[in-house]
């Protein structure tokens, strides 16, 4: 109780609640909810099965229809309640079904067969979470290599792209040269054009190439990113560039500059790249989509579709799929968030 | 002369690969399942592969967009699969690799008659495609929702007006939502359209919506008074896909009209729940009671490395015993002519589906020859399209019938303008 | 990772280092730039070229050197209106239709979109216990794949859905949200911010946490009040990342796409169908493939967002200056 009271307390540094802060605290519970929900109902969902899903109106926790061994049935009977007429409350396995009417037997009278109409019956249902719909994948692809495919070209990727990105930033913005402006025009210009509108000039180029088939046909083009470079371009800005003339009056090279100032003065902002970059290899999927079309090289969000046929979508494959697939990211999210907030203010640059 | 020499070249070259680099002959097959076919086919294809030594038969599975989208920008840029399953059968025509040399056409002809047309495209008349996997357009009905509301079912012949009269009097009378239902498809009003006088093609033999105001009309004014369920073509744009199975498998539907593809998923999901059952498609004002054949098939793309290990696979899928193992396995209607004349005992199917199965393929004689004509046509791809999008605006109101029946023509002049 | 990271840096190091030695501190910024550029034009500006060549020519085929020249006829196309407010006037009805809606949509969007995210960032800023949990619930969303977000939301807006599930529960009665053209255009705009703030609010953040320590607390020795200390130290000091935001959102905010595309497919009729929709069904996902007239939508939009863009900078120049 105490905690709970120095938790709701501790705010400001001072002793009492502000009614701002009643307000945030009201703000970020309500977020919970909004922002968790959709999610929370995404993980039950990929433990429902088919009918579960198809179900209309949709409950929250998966549930499945209870089954009753009764002697002398080999498989075990959908379990009913009855609802009207002399068995009125017992519970009961239903042996068939045909056109409204259903024949049950009693568990306790297992001989005798009684034919009721089906309005007369109430399924009884209990929680059940659908495990087979993750043990399944496991069983019917070769996960690991997917998860391989899909780790490998999001860290090289995103590696690259945090290096490239941050060494285009800096230039753009701690140095005065001529062009800085045409390129940072340009850099923006690249932001124009979404990738879902060049896919069909992108894919010839990398075919061209010879990247077709291959990882670093995903991670290449990936490697520089307009929103990465204008990103850390601007956070870069404002780290003051005495710091800089401090370290060129001690005769630090640029690239140890680069690397040992900019980059760490850098890091709230190198962080949300990393989010991003990890984010955006990991889930994406036009692209992979073109570029990819072997078994062996391919990623987790491809698996994943492969779910989806013409006609028909294997829905809780899919939603299994999905979860596994938002683990890992999630995990590196959590580990990376800490690092936004050790920002330039906690680290002593002013 | 010249023929022997050109043999005994093709014998040397061919010797010389199994004996250079027996595991050089790697095959790309690029599949998507609608269920387990590619599963199966990688099953079947292990015995080809025992009995064609050195042959490396890989399965890619692939997500059905990939199929759609990418692979004609693949094949377009020389970095295709071998072979593929594909559905959009004549569009692709430029790329396919023809099987005449390969294979027994006489055996083919006998076998898959009409279908082999679809394949084929401008004067490119030669065989391409098995048709692996055919469907049948038609209606599911709710059978209890019937009995519950005493009202008798609309016999053979019956037209759709019955059926709307029928369904709606169900409807009233017990907790269903919505008397009828279609699938969000160009495909799926293709039949009822013909049946309501829809022509399909122009006098050259080109695509045209000529006759298609008549169904056009009937199916939105349905959509305004509540006959069938608005949801499923208002609530999407473009012309995306979308079914009404869910409405159907929870009993909120009393006749749903989508295709033989269904059948597994309605005995799968429907169970216990409610009776159910395939009826032919009901009847239309022009006199026919037209469903939609579609499907999809394998090919060969021209641009394969070992075009006769591709045909010798596509040739051995196509015969009698493995193709009726395939139908059997991934419970689909055969093309077939043997292998359907012989009839299928289709895995694991309960009585249920295995009777809408054989009602789906006695509803086969019904398919009006514009339908056919119009799943073999190369430019149907952008038909359906264009009908889906037009409809559904009729439908929300931004357009009246008449003037998305015109859009409809103009943006098919245009499509077919520019696809020249 | 460090343990690899400073080794390759200093190896680095020594090419960079004599390359400083030969050209001079200012020159060295192209080496700092020259892999981005090099990738930037293999793989940037080369497609936005080959695609200026997409727009010129007609056709369905795929390599250019197959495509007949048609010179501007796809601009022409696109913009043949007898009255540009009234899509049906056009001969491009569905491109119109799509350029109304995206306007609209970007307006909505990007007003809610930064006005909540900044609410949140600075909440998250104050000393707040849990402070790490609340970030991650905000930005978790973004995690999620574009399909998955739509999925998700469908299941709780459609008929029988979870919400009207509720709101028959409370008594208020359903409503069918996505066959009403309005409500799924709300919908749409409400799950774009949901889907994105996170990253908005997270940038957002970054910029206040840059703000250093000892502003504030001259402020709070000065007695400043709390809303003036941020229209004065707050705001100006956030500013070049708040135009980041607002640049990153207005051009993502025009190319909003997979998300709606899987949610509404651009519905009712077209009251979401978006302009990278429209670019996308033409010249990918339908039939024919009209690459030319998707290359000359795609070129129109990116030279209004090159232009917008533009002024948005000027004007953050013209307040940094002034």
């Amino acid at each position: 109780m105490a905690k709970v009271l120095s938790f709701l307390t501790a705010t400001r540094g001072k002793g009492r609640l502000h009614w701002t802060d009643w307000v945030s605290y009201g703000y970020l519970i309500f977020g919970v909810f909004l922002m968790f929900g959709p999610v929370v109902w995404l993980l039950l969902s990929s433990f429902k099965t088919p009918n579960e899903l198809d179900r209309f109106p949709p409950r929250f926790l998966p549930y499945a229809q209870e089954t009753l061994v009764v002697d002398g049935y080999d498989e075990p009977l959908l379990a009913f309640v009855v609802t009207e007429g002399e068995l009125e409350g017992q519970t009961v396995g239903q042996t068939r079904r045909a056109a409204g009417r259903s024949e049950v037997v009693s568990p306790s009278n297992p001989t005798e067969r009684v034919r009721l109409t089906t309005d007369q019956l109430e399924p009884i249902e209990g929680i059940a979470f659908a495990t087979e719909n993750y043990t399944q994948l496991f069983e019917r692809f070769n996960f690991l290599k997917f998860f391989w495919n899909s780790t490998f070209i999001t860290v090289t990727a995103t590696v690259l792209m945090l290096l490239f990105n941050s060494m285009a930033a800096f230039a753009l913005s701690k140095y005065e040269f001529r062009g800085r402006t045409t390129v940072l025009l340009l850099v923006i210009g690249t932001l124009m054009i979404p990738q879902t509108v060049v896919l069909v000039p992108l894919f010839l180029i990398v075919t061209e190439l010879g990247m077709f088939n291959s990882l670093w046909g995903v991670i290449i083009p990936g490697a520089a990113t307009p929103t990465g470079v204008f990103l850390l371009r601007q956070y870069m800005i404002t780290i003051p560039d005495e710091i800089l003339d401090a370290a060129r009056m001690d005769k630090a090279s640029e690239w140890k500059i680069f690397w040992r100032i900019i980059l760490p003065l850098s890091a709230p902002a190198i962080a949300v790249l990393a989010i991003l970059a990890i984010m955006w290899r990991w889930n994406d999927f036009l692209w992979p989509l073109i570029v990819l079309t072997r078994t062996e090289n391919f990623t987790l969000q491809l698996a994943l579709n492969s779910f989806q046929g013409e006609l028909q979508t294997d829905w809780p494959s899919l939603l299994a799929m999905t979860v596994l697939t938002l683990l890992p990211i999630a995990a590196v999210f959590m580990f990376l968030q800490k690092y936004i907030a050790t920002g330039i203010a906690s680290t002593g640059g002013k | 002369m010249k023929k022997t020499h050109l043999l005994t070249t093709a014998l040397a070259a061919g010797l010389g690969v199994a004996a250079g680099a027996a595991m050089s002959q790697e095959i790309r097959f690029m599949c998507y399942s609608d269920g387990n076919e590619c599963e199966v086919y990688d099953d079947l294809l292990t015995r080809f592969e025992a009995e064609n030594d050195g042959v490396d038969v890989i399965v890619d599975v692939v997500p059905y967009q990939a199929i759609l989208e990418n692979l004609p920008v693949q094949l377009a840029a020389g970095t295709g699969p071998d072979l593929a399953k594909v559905t959009d059968l004549g569009g692709l025509n430029e790329f396919y690799l023809d099987l005449t040399p390969y294979v027994d056409t006489g055996y083919w002809d006998a076998s898959f008659g009409e279908t082999l047309n679809w394949y084929r495209n401008g004067d490119r008349q030669g065989y391409y495609g098995m048709h692996s996997q055919l469907t049948i357009t038609g209606p599911f009905v709710n059978a209890t929702l019937f009995e519950q509301a005493g009202v008798d079912m609309p016999g053979a012949g019956a037209s759709w007006d019955d059926w709307a009269t029928a369904t709606r009097a169900v409807t009233e009378a017990t907790d269903a939502d919505f008397p009828m239902a279609m699938d969000r498809s160009g495909h799926r009003v293709a039949g009822p359209a013909v049946s309501y006088g829809a022509k399909y093609f122009d006098a050259d033999g080109n695509g045209s919506f000529e006759g298609f105001d008549a169904f056009a009309e009937a199916f939105v004014g349905w959509n305004e008074d509540g006959t069938m369920a608005r949801d499923v073509w208002a609530s999407q744009g473009g012309s995306t896909y979308a079914d009404a199975a869910q409405e159907f498998i929870n009993g909120e539907v009393v006749f749903y009209y989508s295709g033989s593809w269904q059948v597994g998923r309605m005995d799968e999901q429907v169970g216990d729940f409610f009776d159910w059952q395939v009826v032919g498609s009901p009847c239309g004002p022009a006199g026919a009671c037209s469903g939609m054949p579609g499907g999809a098939g394998v090919v060969g793309f021209e641009q394969t490395e070992h075009p006769e290990v591709v045909a010798a696979l596509i040739d051995f899928l196509a015969q009698e015993e493995i193709y009726a193992e395939a139908a059997a396995r991934t419970k689909n209607l055969p093309a077939h002519l043997g292998v359907a004349s012989a009839g299928v005992e289709f895995q694991d199917a309960s009585p249920a589906a295995q009777a809408a199965l054989n009602g789906f393929a006695g509803a086969l004689p019904d398919v009006s020859p514009i339908a056919f004509a119009y799943q073999g046509y190369a430019g149907n791809r952008a038909m359906f399209g264009i009908t889906v999008e037009r409809l559904s605006q009729a439908i929300v109101g931004e357009l009246s019938v008449g003037d998305a029946m015109m859009r409809a023509s103009s943006d098919l002049e245009a499509a077919m303008a520019e696809a020249d | 990772m460090l343990k690899i990271l400073t080794p390759m840096m200093r190896i680095i190091e020594v090419p960079m280092l004599a390359l400083q030695r030969k050209i001079g501190i200012n020159r060295l910024a192209w080496a700092f730039l020259l892999p981005n550029l090099v990738l930037f034009g293999l793989f940037a500006f080369l497609p936005v070229i080959l695609n200026v060549f997409y727009a010129m020519t007609g056709g369905d085929n795929v390599l250019l050197a197959d495509r007949p020249d048609v010179g501007a006829r796809n601009f022409a196309q696109l913009l043949d209106c007898s009255n540009h407010f009234d899509p049906n006037s056009c001969r491009e009805d569905k491109f119109w239709r799509a350029v109304w809606n995206t306007i609209w949509f970007v307006v909505l969007q990007v007003g809610f979109m930064v006005g909540f995210a900044l609410l949140t960032a600075l909440i998250l800023n104050r000393d707040i216990r849990a402070r790490g949990f609340f970030r991650s619930v905000f930005f978790f969303p973004v995690l999620l794949s574009p399909v998955v977000v739509a999925l998700v939301w469908k299941w709780i807006l459609q008929r029988e859905g979870v919400l009207n599930a509720f709101l028959d529960w409370t008594g208020a009665g359903g409503i069918n949200w996505l066959v009403d053209a309005q409500w799924a255009f709300g919908w749409s705009v409400f799950i774009s911010v949901w889907a994105h703030m996170g990253f908005y609010t997270l940038i957002l953040l970054a910029g206040l946490q840059a703000i250093p320590r000892d502003v504030y607390d001259a402020a709070l020795m000065d007695r400043a009040s709390a809303w003036r200390t941020f229209r004065r130290i707050t705001l100006p000091l956030l500013s070049p990342t708040m135009l980041v935001v607002l640049i990153l959102a207005l051009i993502k905010g025009v190319q909003t796409f997979d998300e709606i595309y899987a949610f509404t497919g651009g519905g009712p009729g077209t009251a979401t169908t978006f302009i990278i929709q429209y670019i996308y069904e033409r010249g990918f996902a339908g039939a024919p493939r009209l690459f030319g007239l998707a290359a000359a939508a795609s070129l129109l939009v990116a030279g209004v967002l090159v232009v917008l863009t533009l002024v948005q900078l000027r004007i953050s120049k013209e307040n940094a200056d002034g």
